[in-house]
């Protein structure tokens, strides 16, 4: 079988080149699609992989699509796989998270959540 | 046996060229991440590369019982045009006649990804397939002594846009192929090749798109990478006696996908009386190689993303 030689190239040149990939959410706090008691203070966002900061983002939108002033998102300089959020005092309401994430190495994705707050 | 020789060789060519960054993703229309389909043409241009795809074959109506061994290579010109090649080794057993053993015809594909609608996570893709004459054993195994040449539409769309009242639907996906098939022969060995029409569907359900846009269930790996599917392929003869003939394969199974690969397995059930009879299985492991060289062969040869 000649597809060995193609096998073995492949896997020899994925130990001689580090590999990143798409940054996918693991998971978000307060979770995806869930309904918390108390307003949230932020929204934090972990990654399956690092994000560049300056070119990763979040934002927040109300019930209505209408924007939501919040800070910019910040990230833990030790650990870039975690976006955080800082929300002002959020009324009880249903809320819209849409991220834009730029891993490491240069892959962009992007995704949206939402979570309802009660009181 | 030479195409996999003179593809072996691209291979490694390819895996030791370096070019300028620019990234590019596989599978992806705005929040939407569709797999690479294994049936079905998937309506995207990629790297990527599907080695190995193992199928037993359900027994063929004349009782014989195929296995194939494939392997298939896909490269990004340009960002949103690229190609594919693709081959096959067969293990072929006739009923009462001894094992027949060798390559298919080989494949090749150009497409482009012509539409992209990311709110609306929906995507179209045109091309042409070119199946090439006395490029497998055309006695013993039934490959192609004709070149087929045909121009194909594919589509994808994601029902992430639907209302938050019906969050159950949205990881929800559908992605389609059609193609009509230009034989260069009328007849083969007193066999008539007419033109075909072929079409297929994939549905799809994604786990990763239920937790990461519609609701945490709970899911952990590998339960949250998984998208199960079902595929369907059809291909309707519509002339030279064989009008009306239809045979195609029911494909139900999962893939489960991962950060560089995703491994996929499905169940082949013949469709049709001509299809054949029983079942058979598959199973594939396939590579996105613009994860696994993000800044090498996993990039378009040409152009820059916007």
């Amino acid at each position: 079988m000649k597809l060995v030689p193609a096998f073995a190239v492949l896997t020899t040149a994925l130990s001689v080149e580090a590999a990143h990939a798409h940054a996918f959410l693991d998971h978000a706090v307060p979770a995806v699609g869930s309904t918390v008691a108390t307003a949230p203070a932020q929204v934090q966002l972990f990654f399956t992989q690092g994000l560049e900061p300056a070119f990763s983002s979040a934002t927040l939108a109300d019930a209505n699509g209408q924007p939501i002033a919040t800070g910019a998102a910040v990230f833990d300089p030790q650990n870039k796989m975690e976006m955080i959020l800082n929300l002002p005092k959020l009324p009880p309401g249903h809320y819209k998270v849409s991220w834009h994430a730029l891993s490491v190495d240069t892959h962009r994705t992007e995704g949206s959540f939402s979570f309802d707050v009660q009181q | 046996m030479q195409s996999m020789r003179f593809r072996a060789h691209a291979v490694a060519l390819a895996m030791a060229w370096l070019a300028p960054a620019a990234a590019l993703a596989h599978g992806f229309v705005g929040e939407r991440f569709f797999p690479a389909t294994i049936l079905t043409d998937d309506p995207f241009v990629a790297d990527e590369m599907s080695l190995p795809t193992f199928t037993v074959n359900p027994k063929g109506p004349d009782g014989s019982r195929e296995i194939d061994l494939e392997a298939d290579i896909s490269k990004t010109l340009w960002p949103d045009i690229g190609i594919t090649f693709s081959d096959q080794w067969e293990h072929l057993r006739p009923k009462g006649a001894p094992v027949a053993t060798g390559f298919g015809t080989f494949d090749s594909e150009l497409d482009w990804q012509f539409f992209k609608n990311a709110a609306h996570e929906a995507t179209l893709m045109t091309g042409v397939n070119v199946s090439w004459a006395h490029t497998g054993r055309v006695q013993a195994l039934g490959a192609d002594d004709f070149t087929t040449v045909s121009p194909l539409l594919d589509f994808g769309k994601g029902f992430g846009d639907l209302p938050d009242s019906m969050p159950w639907l949205r990881p929800f996906a559908v992605t389609g192929n059609f193609s009509y098939d230009f034989p260069t022969k009328t007849e083969s060995a007193g066999n008539p090749n007419p033109n075909n029409v072929n079409y297929g569907f994939a549905f799809e359900y994604s786990l990763p798109y239920l937790e990461q846009n519609v609701k945490d269930i709970g899911l952990r790996p590998p339960f949250s990478q998984m998208i199960p599917l079902v595929e369907v392929s059809y291909s309707t003869a519509l002339n030279r006696g064989q009008g009306g003939q239809t045979i195609g394969t029911v494909q139900p199974g999962i893939i489960w996908s991962g950060q560089y690969f995703q491994i996929g397995a499905e169940a082949i059930i013949p469709a049709t009386r001509q299809t054949g009879n029983g079942y058979g299985g598959l199973v594939q492991l396939h590579f996105y190689l613009d994860d696994i060289f993000p800044n090498s062969f996993g990039r378009p040869l040409f152009g820059s993303l916007p």
